[in-house]
């Protein structure tokens, strides 16, 4: 591999890293703050998608679609957790998991309900649709550049949320005691309600940035789902810090995994998480 | 008193018994009004739910257009939903023969399902008969005489575009492909044919399956720079790699050509990314087929849409059937007879006519398309009549 090929390759893995941290920060937000475990995740990455599909054919524009859908998202997130999640609190992981494992299969038939269960593919804004000569035969899609700019510029801002501000101090205080931070005045139910809707849009906002470089197609939840589980356990429950980190690293994983060991490139992102368990068993950073 | 009450009631109760008896021995007497089972067992959920729908509309339109009646028979039909499962496969398939007791089993499209279901349908002499899923094997080792299959051999289309590739001296190729049997047994045809012909297969790159990730591969093809690339995608995946493909800049400088199933069903999603792309398949649009125009018309004024090569198949797989079922006259007890008309059936298919080889796999031409805004357009006859050589098998 000479030197180009080898930097394409690693702009290919921090760009697929970068876009596994922002669906799979949804994931470790509600897991790490709200303690629930949501299997329907990988639904709503799959629903962003879809609504970039169908607001995208109704308006015309992907950004105007994108926004849109952050809007609706939230207000789904909003309801979801008013209606369903805030009963999931006091109980175990189990029933967490049965509840959002039905809402997996509920998603998939309502998504079929409604539009069907053709492919579809969403177009590339038309100013972002250049691509830049990388070498004599291959150029990379502009496209590509900036979903992980937004992703750099999101997990900034989710950074900043979390720290700096009074809401993310709330936050983390109501993931470590939650009855304390009632009993200080503080409204944690509405608190929580926020932190699922942000953890639904987010997911649902991956869906609709990677919408045009991936495909929209049934199904398409399910193996995002799996890799976004692999990122939390890396990472560590509840890490924002850390989801990104082990983004980067199961980006790597699997680009270099499928460049220099292709028979087994099913299998290095899963040896990737089991050494780090074996390491460190609660996942590389433990706080948000 | 008693007693004549009891014999009364011994009068009324034996004429109703009498009665009851003669009853269901009525239908017995017409002969072939006994209804033929048919045991439908494909994807209705999942990424493959469209190409269910398709094979399921084009059976169906067969049996209508034979007057709701297949072979002269009427038509009952038990559906199973296989989940393109291949775990479930077997518990689904004897679900089927086993419980429903179906005629004949016809599934599926996905070739991991297919191949549990051909190994259950072998050990209980059902009929099986399957309308797309490509897996060599179907009408290689595990041939059979109850086995049938109206689509393709994985073989075929990848064996046609390899004589294509090797015409237009493309000499150094790439191919790329899914890990899993499918994949590789459309390079292993394609490989065949275009080494034959004096070509050589620089690399082999292969993904995991249903892995969607193809950057680093694109970045090892550019790096490669061989004279042309050969895949086999299908579905989500062939609409992003298509649409990668050509974001990567590589559509102007490599040229990328692959077995039909890269740009059947996935024009309308994959846009401009496709235009002008060359592939191989039996069926394609445009063809100057009485046939075909006849089965689009009645496809799209039934269904509202346009029929795809998985309508067709569908379609065939019911006449198939039908031949058989005309010439026992609806008595599917006489497997042997019904069997031998199915083999040596000529089937009058949209996709041209066509029989079956002798481990029962068509024997077809292979068009060569171009996709021309949203349609794969014939261009020429890649293969004409074309047999899957069947290997490994015994019949």
């Amino acid at each position: 591999m000479d030197l180009t090929t080898f930097l394409i390759q690693l702009l290919n893995a921090l760009q697929y890293g970068l876009l596994l941290f922002l669906v799979a920060s949804g994931l470790t937000l509600i897991f790490g703050i709200m303690g629930i475990i949501n299997l329907a995740h990988g639904s709503f990455y799959m629903m962003g998608a879809y609504m970039a599909f169908a607001l995208t054919s109704a308006t015309g524009n992907l950004f105007v679609a994108i926004l849109l859908g952050i809007v609706l998202s939230a207000l789904i997130g909003f309801l979801l957790e008013w209606g369903l999640f805030s009963r999931l609190y006091k109980r175990d992981h189990l029933d967490q998991v049965l509840l959002t494992y039905g809402l997996i299969l509920m998603f998939e038939e309502i998504r079929s309900m409604i539009v069907g269960d053709d492919v579809h593919g969403v177009r590339i804004p038309e100013i972002l649709s250049a691509s830049i000569q990388l070498s004599e035969t291959l150029s990379y899609p502009v496209y590509r550049l900036f979903m992980s700019a937004v992703c750099i510029v999101l997990a900034v801002l989710m950074y900043w949320l979390i720290r700096h501000t009074r809401l993310g101090m709330m936050i983390r205080a109501g993931s470590s005691n939650r009855e304390m931070v009632q009993s200080l005045g503080i409204n944690i139910d509405l608190i929580y309600r926020l932190v699922f809707a942000l953890g639904v849009t987010l997911a649902a906002f991956a869906g609709m940035l990677a919408a045009p470089v991936s495909s929209v197609y049934p199904g398409m939840g399910n193996q995002v789902l799996i890799i976004c589980f692999v990122v939390v356990v890396i990472g560590g429950v509840g890490s924002v810090w850390g989801a990104l980190v082990a983004a980067l690293l199961i980006g790597l994983a699997d680009t270099f995994g499928k460049v220099i060991i292709p028979d087994f490139a099913g299998l290095t992102v899963y040896l990737l998480m089991a050494v780090v368990l074996l390491w460190r068993p609660e996942g590389i950073f433990r706080r948000i | 008193m008693s007693h004549e009450v009891n014999r009364r009631q011994f009068l009324i109760s034996s004429a109703a018994v009498a009665a009851g008896l003669a009853l269901p021995s009525a239908p017995l007497f017409a002969q072939g009004a006994k209804k033929v089972r048919v045991g439908l067992m494909l994807p209705y959920t999942g990424t493959y739910a469209a190409l269910g729908n398709a094979i399921t509309n084009g059976f169906k339109l067969a049996v209508e257009q034979g007057g709701g009646k297949l072979g002269g028979s009427e038509v009952e039909y038990f559906t199973v939903d296989d989940e393109s499962d291949a775990a479930k496969a077997p518990e689904n398939a004897n679900k089927l023969i086993k419980r429903d007791n179906v005629d004949v089993l016809v599934g599926t499209v996905h070739s991991g399902v297919a191949l549990a279901m051909t190994r259950v349908a072998r050990e209980a002499k059902a009929l099986l008969i399957v309308p797309n899923a490509g897996a060599d094997e179907i009408t290689g080792p595990l041939c059979a005489p109850n086995i049938f299959r109206t689509s393709f051999s994985a073989w075929q289309p990848a064996y046609a575009m390899g004589n294509v590739m090797a015409e237009r001296k493309h000499k150094n190729v790439v191919t790329l492909s899914w890990k899993y049997s499918f994949g590789e047994q459309s390079v292993a045809g394609f490989k065949e044919a275009f080494e034959k012909a004096g070509g050589k297969v620089v690399k082999e790159l292969y993904l995991p399956f249903p892995n969607v990730e193809f950057q680093p591969y694109l970045t090892e093809i550019a790096a490669l720079k061989p004279d042309a690339v050969f895949v086999f995608f299908a579905g989500g995946g062939a609409v992003k790699f298509v649409k990668d493909y050509a974001a990567a800049g590589l559509k102007s400088t490599i040229p990328l050509y692959g077995s039909g199933f890269l740009t059947d069903g996935t024009l309308e999603a994959q846009g401009d990314a496709a235009e002008g792309l060359l592939t191989t398949l039996h069926y394609a649009d445009g063809l100057d087929i009485p046939k075909d125009k006849e089965f689009r018309a009645a496809y799209a004024s039934a269904f509202k849409m346009q029929p795809d090569v998985y309508a067709v198949q569908g379609y065939d797989a019911a006449q198939l059937f039908a031949t058989g079922l005309a010439a026992v006259k609806g008595d599917v007890g006489k497997r042997d007879e019904l069997v031998k008309a199915m083999e040596s059936a000529t089937i009058d298919s949209p996709r041209g006519k066509f029989t079956l080889s002798k481990a029962h796999n068509p024997v077809q031409d292979i068009y060569l398309r171009k996709v021309e805004g949203k349609e794969n357009k014939v261009v020429s006859v890649a293969a004409k009549a074309l047999a899957d050589p069947a290997r490994g098998c015994r019949m």
